[in-house]
Parts: structure tokens; C-alpha cells; sequence
């Protein structure tokens, strides 16, 4: 049992939404995260898919919801009688970017409208420990929160028609990487050679909501050989266990 | 094998869809028109998941590698084998080298077309809908070839020719939910929303349809959250889009009502210029 409000509705015959108050939080998300994973465990029969973001839980059943006074009221039930605190075990991940302005391509703009040099934006971009909130908008696209407000900046008001796999970019007070090229109105400031998706895996993207993400820059001579590598299957992303 | 001839407007494979990734990102996908879909397995006596193919209006053409029974629901698209009308919702026998043509749309826009055994293309994550960075292939080309089994025998005795109302084509009430989002409506916008005649724009595909009419909009976009297909957005402009199967899972704009799985059916079978009104259900 936790202290936050949160309100329950049907979204359509088939799905149930939880609603958190419309914050970004860590330890909200930590609660939706631990629900989340009670719900899986005691609804799995019924369930289709789930979904969280920053400030909710959809769940999607498999068949037309026959009451949903009483669905609500047995999620209602496994919220308040577990033990939401128990955080689950994540990791750390770091993620190889190079900031070359080759990749680059809105580093110099950024620099002149932030007045900081482009070693400072690096600096700024890959010393946060990012927290993953969820993954959407395109297969591995993960939502970060943890931007330094030094760095957010207005999206292009015209998308670029092509943004390559791998783009780091910001877009105004976010920061993510394009898993596959894509149009996208972003201010790109790097790119990372890894894989964000890889459908031919069991667990296509290797992260999950709950996780952390740091940046490493890389110069271009090594986002050649990662890039190899990963065509080869032959690269591991490094990460940490933490909360261990 | 399926072979494609030429390729049209846009054709893919679908079953069902694609589930427990949308934590991941990926989109649930599916066939349009899923009572279409269900309909040609059921009546091949297939499993109702099976994977068939969606045309889209037409200009399509596929030779048959292998002997098989198929069956054509959905849309009328003018189907012809070896150049003779075929009959839709009906089990067909069709030889190896048989040429299957789909010209233009007579009702509807989607049509489908089962095989008994269904359409065998790799299972991607538990499904054989093509999707962008998932299934190899996103759309069929010509000289694309999709596996099926050959089938010599079948039992057409049993089947009767099943009659389709023909109101899942011309239906014009669109049947709807409230969505997450309706209650911060004013009353004047809920009015609107009912009550105004919305066309289809050429903005529509598998991922969404935009629609022309405009409500007048001042509703703050929400912290980024699930969407789904059949999910009703209305954007800052004040344009809705309406989601169907190939939905990003996630989105910012308000949703507003939220179709019934029978409406995005019927939602399928409609295309640019199509009009219709939203009925609220409860």
C-alpha cells in the first residue's frame, strides 16, 4: 500500500488504464513498475499485453471485459494488500556514442545557441546516469529522464525526412536514440553504434523500464569496430548490476 | 508458394497480431478488417490466427506455385482467377499456376485471402504480420514468394455460401467509447464530436487515418501514454486521427473516444473521402 492517488478506467471493452498524477517521478515509477510486475504474475492467464509509461498501467485482455467494476476492484485489491517498495533489480547500461560532428550534424547550432562548446555539450550529455521510464514511439525507443536543463532545446520546427539508426539526439527537454532510422525532429548530437532492437533475439531490446543508461563518447575509429562487431554478434553491451 | 505478380497498392501479410511487446515498443499490428480475416480461416477451417494476406484496392496479381484451397473475404476487389469472377466467402480449389488478380474496388477497400494451412512466412515474435524492423519484409513486392502447403483434398460439401451484411461496408455510424481523455471535454467539443459528419483524409494507411473535419481544440496534450488501435486522438490543431493496427504503442495527444473492436473492422473497409459519424456507446 503506497501513499499516491491513482484512479482506474476502462479505455475501451478490452483494456484497463491506472493513472498516477501527470508527473515524471522516479519513485512513482518504481510503484508502477513493482504493480506492474504483481499484476503479470497474478493476471497472466487473462492478459493480452501491458504497457507503463511515466504516469501509467494499461492492461490489455484477451477478451471482452465482462464487469469491470469487479476487474477494478481485484486490481484495486493486489495494489493494496503487496509490498509495492520492493524495487526490482536493474541494471546499468553503457552505451558507446560517438559526438563527432559527422554524426553530429546539429552539435554546432546547439553550440552557438547555448553558447558552450561542443566538448562541454559532451561533457554535459554523458555524465547523468539516465533512467529508463519506458520504451515506445518505435521498437527500442526508450523514454530517458535526466537531461541537464543546460542542454534542453526546442525540437527542429521542420523533422529531418531521414534520421540515421543510432541518431542520440535532444529534443527539447528529452534525450533518446533513434533505434532505426526514421524521420524525426530532434537536434542530433551523436550516434551509438549498438543495436536498440534485434527481432531475432527472445528479448528483442536489452533494457527494460527501471533501468539506467550512461553515454560513453567513442571517437569514430571505434564506432567503426563496434559497429563490426555488432553486425558479427560479437559485441556486449558493458553493464552493472545495481540494487544488487 | 504464393508468387506476387505485381505488387499494387499495398499488400501484406496479418494475422491477429503481434502481443506481449508492446513494453518494448512494438506495435500489435494485425489484419484491418479482423471479421474479414477470422471469416476466410473459419470457412477453410483454419485456425481463426492463421496468417492471410490484405490487398489493399487492388492492381494486385498472384500465381499459385502449388495446389490449394483458398478462400476471399473481405472487400470486393473484383477478384478473378484465370480471368473468371470468383465467388467471395466461399471455399475455392485453385490448381498450381492459377493466377489470382485483384482490380478495383466494387465495396469495400480490403480484401483477404486464406489458404488452407494459412500463409507459412517466418513467425516474428509471435506473429506473422509484416511490420517494419521486425518481419524481414514490410510490404509485398513482385517476385516475392510466400510459403504455404500444398493441399489436394478438401470437404466443400459442408460449407454453405455464407451471406455478409453488407452494412460492414456501407455502415456510416462509427461506434465508439468514451476515451481516457473525453471527461476534459467541454460540452461543446462532446457535442461536436457527435454530432459533426467527419471524412476520411488521404492521410491514411495501416498506422492511422486523419480526418478533415476540425474541433475546436484547447485541451493540454497529456504526459505521453498507451495508445492502441481504435484509439481517437485529437491533436492541438485540432484534427483527430483515428488509430488502426499498425498504431505506435504509445502517444501524447488526448484521446478522446476509443472504437469498438467491430468499428475498427468496419473503419478498415473505408477509405479517402469516406464519411461517417462517431455514435457513443456505453
Amino acid at each position: 500500500m503506497s501513499s499516491y492517488n491513482i484512479t482506474y478506467k476502462s479505455f475501451g471493452k478490452r483494456a484497463i488504464l491506472i493513472e498516477w498524477n501527470a508527473i515524471i517521478d522516479e519513485n512513482v515509477l518504481q510503484e508502477i513498475l513493482s504493480f506492474k510486475n504483481l499484476i503479470l504474475k497474478n493476471k497472466h492467464k487473462v492478459i493480452l499485453d501491458i504497457i507503463s509509461t511515466y504516469n501509467s498501467i494499461t492492461i490489455f485482455y484477451q477478451f471482452t471485459i465482462e464487469n469491470i467494476y469487479n476487474e477494478i476492484i481485484a486490481l484495486k485489491s493486489i495494489y493494496e494488500e503487496s509490498d509495492l517498495s520492493n524495487v526490482q533489480k536493474n541494471k546499468l547500461w553503457k552505451i558507446p556514442v560517438c559526438y563527432d560532428p559527422y554524426f553530429g550534424l546539429d552539435l554546432e547550432e546547439l553550440s552557438v545557441k547555448k553558447k558552450l562548446t561542443i566538448s562541454e555539450i559532451i561533457e554535459i550529455h554523458s555524465k547523468p546516469v539516465y533512467t529508463i521510464f519506458f520504451i515506445g514511439f518505435l521498437p527500442g525507443f526508450l523514454y530517458l529522464g535526466g537531461l541537464n536543463e543546460t542542454l534542453h532545446f526546442p525540437r527542429k520546427s521542420i523533422p529531418r525526412l531521414r534520421v540515421d539508426r543510432g541518431a542520440v539526439g535532444i529534443g527539447s527537454s528529452q534525450t533518446g536514440i533513434y533505434p532505426q532510422e526514421s524521420a524525426g525532429g530532434w537536434n542530433i548530437i551523436g550516434n551509438s553504434p549498438i543495436l536498440f532492437f534485434d527481432r531475432k533475439r527472445e528479448e528483442p531490446c536489452f533494457a527494460k523500464p527501471g533501468d539506467k543508461v550512461q553515454f560513453v563518447p567513442i571517437d569514430r575509429n571505434e564506432h567503426t569496430e563496434i559497429l563490426n562487431l555488432v553486425a558479427y554478434k560479437r559485441y556486449a553491451i558493458e553493464s552493472e548490476v545495481l540494487n544488487a | 508458394m504464393l508468387k506476387v505478380l505485381q505488387s499494387g497498392v499495398y499488400s501484406t501479410v496479418q494475422d491477429l497480431g503481434r502481443f506481449g511487446y508492446m513494453s518494448t515498443g512494438v506495435p500489435v499490428s494485425g489484419a484491418m478488417d479482423q471479421y474479414a480475416a477470422k471469416l476466410a480461416n473459419l470457412i477453410l477451417k483454419n485456425n481463426e490466427n492463421d496468417a492471410v494476406i490484405e490487398v489493399a484496392l487492388g492492381g494486385t496479381s498472384f500465381e499459385f506455385l502449388k495446389d490449394t484451397v483458398i478462400c476471399i473475404a473481405g472487400g470486393d476487389l473484383n477478384a478473378a482467377l484465370n480471368d473468371h469472377s470468383v465467388q467471395l466467402n466461399h471455399p475455392i480449389s485453385v490448381k498450381k499456376n492459377s493466377v489470382l488478380k485483384f482490380t478495383n474496388p466494387i465495396f469495400g477497400v480490403r480484401a483477404y485471402i486464406g489458404v488452407k494451412g494459412g500463409f507459412l512466412n517466418k513467425n516474428v515474435l509471435g506473429s506473422r504480420s509484416f511490420f517494419k524492423e521486425i518481419t524481414k519484409k514490410y510490404v509485398l513486392k513482385k517476385n516475392d514468394e510466400i510459403l504455404y502447403s500444398e493441399v489436394k483434398t478438401f470437404n466443400f460439401s459442408q460449407f454453405a455460401h455464407i451471406k455478409i451484411n453488407k452494412e460492414h461496408f456501407s455502415e456510416t455510424k462509427i461506434e465508439v467509447n468514451e476515451g481516457p481523455e473525453y471527461t476534459n471535454l467541454t460540452s461543446d467539443q462532446k457535442k461536436a464530436l457527435q454530432h459533426t459528419t467527419f471524412t476520411i483524409s488521404k492521410e491514411n494507411n495501416r498506422m492511422g487515418y486523419r480526418l478533415d473535419e476540425v474541433i475546436v481544440n484547447d485541451l493540454e496534450e497529456i504526459v505521453t501514454s498507451a495508445v492502441m488501435p481504435g484509439t481517437v486522438q485529437l491533436t492541438p490543431s485540432g484534427t483527430m486521427i483515428v488509430l488502426m493496427r499498425d498504431c505506435q504503442v504509445t502517444g501524447g495527444y488526448p484521446r478522446v473516444l476509443q472504437l469498438t473492436d467491430n468499428a475498427i473492422n468496419k473503419m478498415a473497409q473505408k477509405t479517402t473521402g469516406d464519411s461517417f459519424n462517431f455514435k457513443l456507446v456505453p
